[in-house]
């Protein structure tokens, strides 16, 4: 966190006032966080399996030897073998193949709808957190609505209305997560302003503007932070949840939900079929909430007393 | 009252305990011997860290175990004949002791209590679990204490949950609870500290008065030797773990043996401002002129079929002068306004009505644009000097904020002036690049007035800026504001609730009641004749030494 | 408190319009009409259709009769299936859905608190761990992977338990509930465990420690009311996902529920059903989370006291 202004200006001394003692270096909340989260396992092992997943996903194309469409239907249904790691499908589709391909949509689904919802919200929170009084009072008021509505209908309706559009779903699902991400952002805000540090900021005369970049965000950095790590996975099963029920990715494109869905109609005589995308949803699932869990334990400041 | 140990109810030998920390073990509290015996009050007198609380606890199995470890000591408690060690007692028997034959007082009353019960029920809970009362006999009980402890109309308040209350009243409620089942031993962990002087005094009464009907042994713990002064029999004064110096309290306010308790007692402010150099001129004019000054907070919102509640009016009327290189004091208690009219004056709340005027500039009714120059020569210190600063930022950061953003300084030659600052607020270079998590609470507070003192101002307002520091720690940070305030010809407004503080450095007193100033003059003729009532009760609560 | 329930009421009003006007045009926005599925229809036939469900006249006007109907709590006829009101429908599946929907709360409530309410009680202890561990497992096992999985295991497998059905076979109702319980309870475990282990550092049970209660009376009596708070406030969001998880679970399990109706509605456009059954979900979510502020506000004496009008 050292900024490079600090490191250009200390040759402009050219006499100290007194002889400078080496310069202690400060370990700010960022680095003690990330020394707590270097101590909690889970947390760092789900750190780690999620860049490795990212990094095959992207990968993909150039990694797999069968093409996701590609079909063997002499082959059909086949349990795990050496040619096909996790078998085929009914199609005989390589079924690791269209896993990987079905990560892709996944982790995009997630990284795509969770930035949606991460623009809007901390956008709407901090607005509505800084300027309080009637308009935080009226901006709240509509979040409150929007909590009450039955979003998943909506969203069902909305895939069922104007067809299974990918760039639909990115957009409906971050349209509902956006609301947590303002209250808690929302809620931030609304705590720091009344701390005093804020005060001395303004009495000090800095603008709005300057108060919100300086003082306001670097502090709700953290929650935002570690809510985001939970939306992920949110959106993930959210997606999944949509094409489970045939609403959300269209076949012969692939993903989980829609790789499980099938696997369910099969699983007696082929259960490899369900198992196997269950897995790869739920270690997904399981690294992301590991490491939002850790990553909470290591930016409570809470934690940091023990 | 004598030091007769035959007569002791408890007397600890060699108590040493330890918490475990990542980076291994910390000992607490060392090596610390002590007894009471019934009818006597034992202060326990120490700053924030020096183990006076754990002490009490760990003797009631009150400190969560793991990370505290009781590594030594025996805790011999005597009652009715019976012997039994309190350290080695296993948790059914402790707890057969504990809100039954040794009861305790904490030092909040407003958390202190459950707020989803009635005071009713939290109050004859210990009947009904020690003395087999039922809830009828618990009740008529119950209500009779709570007339003893003052409080007015018992049988309907029986029912009232704690956040009717005000925080004495709790307090009293939380006495009545402690002696509900007329225990032999009570320890009162600091019960007075959240608390105004006037209520404080009161409270202080009441202990002392019960404390003498039932013949009971009295522990109390606190940070305030003038508040111990007026209570104790004994004192012992703790420092990092270990009892330092212990004796008869005459005997240690009188002839202090140890260092650290000299220390403590020069610490304690009294008595009047030191002479300075060069005094306020009273002909000069007003730096800072305050007229009919007004500042209402609405409350809450109309609702459909509900008026809107009567707003606030926190600040109502208030006309005063700060003039050239003087150091105001304004003095009130909680809720008395004193905060929002320095936060009015320094233009953080718009004031509802009247004038302020610095240097003869009409700042009210100015946008924020263009208060921005003016700001510089205002600047404000803040009470909580773990709030003040933003945990993000580091010295070099803070320090430097002001200075550009004023464009005092370029970012090419802003370090020699931080470094400039840190020397005139007595931090060491070496800091410059640190995080205010990494320092104690009276060094944040020289950042913090680093800070304000960054823009060269004319005017400062203090909030309340030792109030949450110990008080050898206090002691200098006052005397670092008079000298600054010296070197840099400041004038100050110095808010607080501490008396004795504001006779220490300011010249002259303006007192706060209800959001009106009631009285206000030359600091040592107003403590030598207070005219209103008000004051005149404020003063005599204070506790002298 | 009467004022307090009126004015939520009052405020639950615009709320459901808001409802029904958003799926109303949303409905009307979509490309294809109802019949237009259906292989070609003679313009004349058609034309008899729309007039019968007043398709021909202008959006408005079928807007506002259609409030005038929902306000006489007339659903109107269903377009799918001539001669079935979408009243006779949704009264046909919400038994079924309610009751899975009240099976499952009561589970995720029964299971997630006391395991929550263990685990915070010695935290970083294999009392927290064990329960912690599971329910992170039921937060990653989502519902429509856990069904078909409780199905093979215990349906096909070993076969204790019938895998489809409801009410038909006894415990053919336990797998649905249990698999749509299954995320609530883990996320009510965590919640009480946060819940508590905020309250139980707090000063007034130190307070209720120093009394000498045992310990049991010190969590139940001092620290559950407090610790309970978030996950009371969770019931109501906590409804309106069970709601929209009965879906799966309804269709995995093939339970003749609300959930399943409105998934095959949605996919038949049947327009009058669908706007049906959002209405109502909408409504019922409106209303748990009413309840559950209700609730909340009676456990807090000082919000009671608010509401009340009295001076805090």
């Amino acid at each position: 966190m050292s900024s490079p202004e600090i490191n250009s200006t200390q040759q402009d001394i050219d006499t100290p006032p007194t002889p400078l003692a080496p310069a202690e270096k400060g370990s700010s909340l960022w680095r003690d966080a990330w020394h707590r989260l270097q101590k909690n396992k889970m947390a760092l092992l789900g750190l780690v399996v999620m860049v490795a997943m990212c990094i095959i996903a992207l990968l993909t194309p150039w990694i797999t030897v069968y093409g996701y469409e590609e079909q063997n239907l002499l082959l059909g249904a086949s349990p795990p073998s050496a040619a096909h790691w996790l078998g085929t499908d009914t199609l005989g589709r390589d079924l690791l193949t269209r896993i990987l391909y079905g990560s892709r949509i996944s982790l995009a689904v997630g990284f795509i709808a969770t930035a949606v919802a991460l623009l809007i919200g901390v956008i709407y929170g901090t607005v509505a957190g800084y300027m309080g009084g009637r308009i935080d009072a009226a901006m709240m008021r509509l979040v409150d609505i929007l909590y009450a509505l039955p979003f998943m209908i909506f969203i069902i309706l909305l895939m069922v209305i104007f067809g299974r559009n990918i760039l639909l779903l990115f957009l409906a699902i971050g349209a509902v997560e956006w609301l947590t991400m303002a209250r808690i952002v929302r809620g931030q805000v609304q705590s720091l302003r009344q701390q005093e540090f804020v005060e001395a900021a303004v009495s000090i005369g800095l603008g709005p503007w300057a108060i919100i970049r300086r003082h306001l965000i670097p502090n709700t950095l953290g929650p935002v932070i570690v809510y985001t790590t939970l939306t992920i996975p949110s959106v993930m099963l959210l997606e999944s949840f949509l094409s489970f029920l045939g609403l959300g990715i269209q076949p012969p494109q692939s993903s989980w939900g829609l790789l499980i869905s099938y696997g369910v109609e099969t699983m007696e005589e082929y259960p490899w079929l369900l198992i196997f995308p269950g897995l790869a949803l739920s270690l997904t699932l399981f690294a992301l909430n590991f490491l939002g869990d850790g990553l909470r334990d290591a930016l409570d400041p809470r934690a940091s007393k023990d | 009252m004598s030091e007769d140990t035959g007569q002791n109810v408890l007397s600890v030998d060699d108590l040493s305990i330890s918490f475990k920390t990542r980076d291994g073990s910390s000992k607490a509290v060392d090596a610390v011997n002590f007894h009471i015996a019934r009818g006597e009050t034992l202060a326990i007198v120490g700053e924030s860290g020096s183990g006076k609380s754990v002490t009490c606890y760990s003797l009631l199995g009150l400190i969560p175990q793991p990370p505290g470890v009781i590594e030594s000591g025996v805790a011999q408690f005597t009652s009715q004949g019976q012997q039994r060690d309190l350290l080695r007692s296993d948790k059914q028997a402790l707890r057969s002791l504990l809100g039954n034959k040794i009861a305790l007082i904490f030092q909040d009353p407003m958390t202190c209590l459950n707020p989803y019960l009635t005071i009713g029920e939290q109050l004859i809970e210990p009947l009904c679990q020690h003395k087999n009362h039922t809830r009828e006999q618990a009740r008529n009980r119950a209500i009779e204490l709570l007339q003893e402890v003052g409080i007015k109309n018992a049988e309907a308040r029986f029912t009232s949950y704690p956040h009717e209350f005000s925080g004495g009243m709790r307090q009293r409620v939380m006495i009545a609870m402690a002696l509900i089942t007329e225990p032999e031993l009570l320890i009162a962990d600091e019960p007075t500290t959240a608390l105004d002087v006037t209520i404080q005094a009161q409270i202080l009464d009441l202990l002392d008065k019960l404390k003498k009907q039932r013949n009971i042994a009295l522990i109390f713990i606190s940070h305030d030797l003038s508040v111990v002064a007026s209570i104790a029999d004994r004192v012992a004064v703790m420092r990092a773990g270990k009892i330092v110096e212990a004796g008869k309290t005459q005997q240690i306010f009188k002839q202090p043996r140890h260092a650290y308790t000299q220390q403590l007692l020069a610490s304690v402010p009294s008595g009047a401002k030191p002479a300075q150099a060069c005094q306020p001129n009273p002909q000069a004019p007003a730096l800072l002129k305050i007229e009919h000054l007004k500042t209402v907070f609405e409350q809450g919102k109309a609702g459909l079929f509900s008026a809107r509640p009567a707003p606030t009016i926190a600040v109502n009327d208030v006309s005063f002068e700060l003039r050239h290189h003087e150091i105001l004091g304004l003095v009130g208690e909680s809720g008395s306004g004193k905060s929002t009219l320095g936060r009015s004056v320094i233009q953080l709340i718009k004031p509802t009505a009247g004038r302020v005027q610095l240097d003869g500039q009409e700042l009210t009714q100015l946008s924020s644009k263009q208060l921005k120059p003016l700001r510089q020569r205002m600047q404000m210190i803040f009470q909580d000097p773990y709030a003040s600063l933003n945990p993000r930022m580091t010295v070099f950061d803070t320090l430097a904020e002001p200075l550009l953003y004023h464009r005092i300084a370029t970012r090419k030659n802003v370090t020699p002036r931080v470094l400039a600052l840190m020397d005139d607020v007595g931090l060491a270079h070496a800091a410059i690049r640190k995080y205010p998590h990494e320092f104690s609470g009276g060094q944040r507070q020289r950042i913090a007035i680093g800070r304000a003192i960054a823009t060269k101002p004319e005017v400062i307002i203090a909030d309340e800026p030792v109030s949450a520091l110990d008080v050898t720690i206090q002691a200098q940070i006052l005397e670092l504001i008079l000298a600054l305030v010296e070197r840099h010809n400041l004038s100050m407004l110095f808010i607080s609730h501490d008396l004795s503080v504001v006779r220490t450095i300011a010249d002259r007193v303006l007192v706060m009641h209800q959001g009106q100033v009631i009285e206000r003059g030359d600091t040592e003729t107003l403590w030598a004749a207070p005219q209103e009532s008000y004051t005149q009760s404020l003063l005599a609560a204070v506790p002298h030494l | 408190m009467a004022r307090f329930i009126f004015m939520r009421l009052l405020q639950a009003i615009p709320v459901l319009l808001v409802v029904i006007t958003v799926t109303f045009f949303l409905v009307r926005l979509a490309p294809g009409g109802p019949f237009s599925a259906e292989k070609a229809v003679p313009p004349e036939v058609l034309k008899a259709l729309e007039a019968r469900y007043h398709l021909d006249q202008p959006v408005v006007n079928q807007y506002l009769s259609y409030l005038g109907d929902l306000a006489r709590g007339d659903f109107g006829p269903s377009f799918k299936y001539p001669g079935r009101s979408v009243n006779e429908m949704i009264a046909a599946g919400l038994p079924a859905t309610t009751e899975l929907g009240l099976y499952a709360m009561c589970f995720a409530l029964l299971i997630g608190a006391s395991a929550g309410v263990i685990a915070a009680l010695k935290p970083n202890s294999a009392q927290d761990y064990i329960p912690m561990s599971t329910a992170m497992l039921g937060i990653c096992l989502p519902s429509f992977l856990l069904g078909p999985l409780f199905m093979l295991v215990f349906g096909v497998w070993l076969e204790w338990l019938p895998v489809s059905g409801w009410g038909d076979i006894p415990g053919d109702k336990i797998l649905p509930a249990l698999t749509l319980a299954s995320g609530y309870t883990a996320y009510i475990a965590r919640l009480s465990r946060g819940g508590m282990l905020e309250v139980m550092s707090q000063d007034y049970i130190r307070t209720a420690r120093a009394k000498g209660l045992p310990e049991w009376k010190v969590v139940l009596k001092h620290g559950l009311r407090g610790g309970m708070i978030p996950v009371i406030a969770f019931i109501g969001p906590a409804f309106a996902g069970l709601l929209s998880g009965s879906f799966v679970v309804e269709t995995i399990f093939q339970i003749p529920g609300l959930g399943r109706f409105y998934v095959q509605a949605a996919f038949n456009r049947d327009y009058t059903m669908i706007m049906g059954t959002t209405v109502l979900f909408a409504t019922l979510i409106i209303f748990f989370n009413l309840l559950a502020d209700i609730v909340a506000v009676w456990l807090n004496p000082r919000l009671r006291d608010l509401y009340r009008g009295k001076g805090a």
